[in-house]
């Protein structure tokens, strides 16, 4: 059974204060991922691989088609099943880390499983952890992040979207920004990750990270209107 | 001699029957503040207007009335009341507590106990015990409606922690026959333990605020307390000075400009009772031999 | 599954708070409009809209200050608009909370802090003063208010602290439901932080409901699992709070998150 099954998903923006302008950014797009299996998501800036990840999320919605993430389709689902999918199920890391303010980083990185209600000696240990994985000096764990370096926020987002064990896992450009010795560990993080049954849907710049994590990779340039040949 | 200028009791008819309908309502519910349309009273308010109206209102030609004014008869408030009423009403007066058949009062519960058949009218300078942590009438007659009295509580809690104990001396908050909150008036709360289960009737009257309240004979009547800080009845730690009683409530008198001090008792009828009975305190005049 | 964890989830699968066609007019003029929605235990639900937009109504009708002319409102399966005032002030101050934007219209400022967190337990009939003053004692602590500031009134207080006082002041009795106006409104940027952080905490670690209303989009992204956005008294779009915000389907949303000065 695919963890995360596309069926002709469709998108439009309507700019409703910009003469209310109709763009469709998104058409036909069908795509499967099993259990244990990566996909990374190609195609030039603007063709849409954002937008993509962005609607599995939950975070834009659909205009048509399906979009069913472990068994919940998300183009219907309402806001509540999205957040527990979101909760217990679907992870995501993005480019941006947005926290508030003043939260400590081993606090930001173990509330995903404080919010599973797991107990907070134990959220706390694994935040750390992953921390130290990531190689986040232990003086600034106390700290909040919002005043770290962007390579620290990155490493930091990443503890935190790998700290509880998601079944499904959306990955936006997870090695952007980091040294070699910090995107071996991310790497070793996502084949983990597989090797536990995870399905990933990534969006990789990173050539060498793609060819070595993603057993597959989808070209949504043939979902993008009017680039699609 | 009845001065034939006014009515029996100085108020009108009509006037003395509609406070009575307030009395007869704020009896059936104990503790309850009914509205009235308190008159103007030939004295200023804060000298006893509501208690006066009251006073008239249950006044028959044949009541032997006392007036005591912080448990004494012989201070102007009370002498002046006793005279309007000798004057408008012509009844009987008395300073005696065991005789009187209504008794007005400021600021204390006589010491002997009363009796069936008494009427006790208490002045009442502000009738509703929220009124300091809560100034909207509105929302505290809805607090009386809904007996959301945890606020009563809160200046309990207030007195504790500024002063390690409840240090509220006066005008005590009492819960009348398990319902309402009250106001029992200024008396000290030494006095609060007399307005439970008592025999006399014990009327309450607010005449500026125009409010009438009234305690029944034999009604409970708690004071409001926490389970760790119970209710004590305190009074000064000493005997009366002049007959020796140590039961009694005390009045702290100023006798000097050395800082010199004595403890009367505030009943004075009391006091003189005892003193005629031949107990003597420590500052008692030597006997005349 | 045992059958009480069964029983659990029922229970979480039922509305806590659940408002249909809930309509309120002032004359002629539209209060707020056929609103309706589900509130589910845990969640939290931000309204936002500029002012006059009908938000500030809609949270007075739902905690009961404004009687709504049209509409239903149950609460946990009662009828909230036909239930007798009693019940209803019991529920405000038991399962219910509503935190004020000035922090003075939900204290009293004439009584100590501990006087403050302590009225809501006496209200419900706590008469132990000692157990009164550790569970205010307790409180504060939970809202960063050191120990040693119990007996001092909230006059004394910051602005932060006076709005981390009235929220323990609301939670000392364990609600379930909590109404907020504009917490951090009035608030410097770093307090209003502090605060959001605090609040955060509160709602995951007592699994809270609560209805925010703010004009500020920063607040509710880090507050809301949901958002309701309305214009002229009715909502004119509501979902997920990340996906209102970044993928607005009406003109006036639209408007309302380009309009934010992106720092």
């Amino acid at each position: 059974m695919p963890m995360i099954e596309i069926t002709n998903l469709s998108k439009t923006f309507t700019l409703h204060n910009q003469g209310g302008v109709v763009i469709p950014v998104m058409a036909g797009a069908s795509l499967r991922i099993a259990a244990g299996e990566c996909v990374g998501l190609t195609g030039q800036s603007g063709s849409g691989k954002s937008t993509l990840m962005r609607m599995v999320y939950g975070n834009y919605l659909t205009a048509g088609g399906s979009l069913v993430v472990a068994g919940v389709d998300v183009a219907r689902a309402s806001p509540r099943e999205i957040i527990a999918l979101r909760r217990s199920t679907l992870g995501y890391v993005s480019q941006f880390l947005r926290v508030v303010p003043r939260v400590a980083t081993v606090d930001v990185v173990a509330e995903p499983l404080l919010q599973l209600g797991r107990p907070v000696g134990q959220a706390r240990a694994r935040a750390e952890e992953l921390l130290s994985r990531l190689n986040i000096p232990q003086r600034l764990w106390s700290l909040s992040p919002t005043t770290f370096s962007g390579g620290e926020q990155q490493r930091v987002n990443i503890a935190r979207g790998f700290a509880h064990a998601f079944p499904v896992l959306l990955l936006d450009e997870p090695t952007a920004s980091l040294d070699a010795v910090n995107r071996e560990v991310v790497l070793t993080l996502i084949e983990e990750a597989k090797a536990r049954g995870a399905a990933i849907l990534g969006i990789f710049h990173d050539e060498g990270a793609r060819a070595r994590v993603c057993d597959r990779l989808v070209d949504v340039t043939g979902f993008t209107p009017g680039l699609a040949a | 001699m009845t001065d034939q200028a006014y009515n029996f009791a100085y108020l009108d008819e009509q006037t003395k029957r509609m406070i009575r309908r307030a009395i007869l309502k704020g009896l059936a519910v104990p503790g309850y503040q009914v509205p009235f349309a308190s008159r103007e009273m030939p004295m200023p308010y804060g000298w006893g207007t509501g208690g006066v109206q009251v006073t008239a209102a249950c006044l028959t030609p044949e009541d032997v009335l006392k007036v005591i004014d912080q448990g004494a008869d012989d201070t102007t408030n009370a002498v002046s009341i006793r005279k309007f009423f000798q004057r408008t009403a012509g009844v009987r007066v008395t300073e005696s507590t065991g005789e009187a058949s209504v008794i007005q009062t400021r600021h204390r519960i006589p010491e002997a106990p009363l009796r069936e058949g008494q009427i006790l009218v208490y002045q009442v300078p502000i009738p509703e015990p929220l009124r300091f942590l809560e100034p909207r009438e509105a929302e505290t007659r809805k607090m009386h409606e809904l007996e959301e009295y945890g606020l009563m509580h809160v200046k309990l809690y207030e007195d504790i922690a500024r002063h390690g104990e409840i240090a509220t001396s006066y005008a005590y908050p009492v819960k009348v026959e398990g319902r309402y909150v009250m106001d029992p008036s200024p008396i000290p709360k030494f006095d609060n333990p007399k307005l439970g289960d008592c025999p006399a009737i014990q009327l309450f009257g607010a005449g500026r605020e125009q409010r009438i309240y009234a305690v029944p004979p034999y009604t409970q009547v708690v004071s409001l307390d926490f389970d760790d800080h119970p209710f004590v009845a305190s009074k000064a730690p000493h005997d009366c000075d002049l007959c020796g009683a140590d039961e009694s409530y005390l009045d702290e008198v100023i006798i000097d400009d050395a800082g010199g001090r004595m403890f009367v008792c505030s009943d004075t009828d009391f006091c003189a009772g005892r003193q005629a009975a031949g107990h003597r305190g420590r500052l008692s005049p030597a006997e005349v031999v | 599954m045992g059958v009480v964890e069964a029983d659990m989830r029922a229970a979480l699968d039922q509305p806590l708070l659940s408002v249909t066609g809930l309509t309120k007019r002032y004359g002629a003029r539209i209060g707020c409009s056929d609103v309706s929605f589900d509130l589910f235990p845990g969640e939290v639900m931000g309204i936002v809209g500029e002012s006059g937009s009908g938000k500030s109504t809609l949270l007075s009708c739902l905690a009961g200050h404004l009687v709504p002319d049209e509409g239903q409102v149950t609460y946990s399966g009662r009828d909230v608009l036909a239930m007798a005032e009693t019940e209803r002030r019991r529920l405000s101050r038991t399962e219910w909370a509503y935190v004020h934007q000035n922090p003075r219209d939900g204290l009293r400022m004439g009584v100590s802090a501990g006087g403050n967190v302590g009225e809501r337990l006496m209200a419900v009939g706590a008469r132990h003063y000692g157990e009164i003053r550790g569970a205010a004692a307790d409180w504060l602590g939970r809202v960063e208010i050191a120990a040693d500031r119990i007996d001092d009134r909230p006059s004394a207080f910051s602005g932060g602290m006076q709005q981390r006082l009235q929220i323990a002041r609301n939670l000392v009795t364990g609600p379930r439901l909590v109404f907020m106006d504009e917490p951090t409104g009035g608030l410097d940027v770093s307090v209003q932080a502090r605060l959001l952080d605090l609040l955060r905490g509160l709602v995951r670690d007592m699994g809270l409901s609560v209805i925010i209303v703010t004009h500020d989009l920063a607040v509710v992204r880090l507050l809301a699992d949901r958002l309701m956005v309305m214009k002229g008294g009715r909502v004119v779009e509501q979902g997920l709070t990340d996906q209102v915000l970044d993928d607005p389907q009406d003109a006036y949303t639209q408007l309302l998150v380009s309009s934010v000065l992106q720092v």
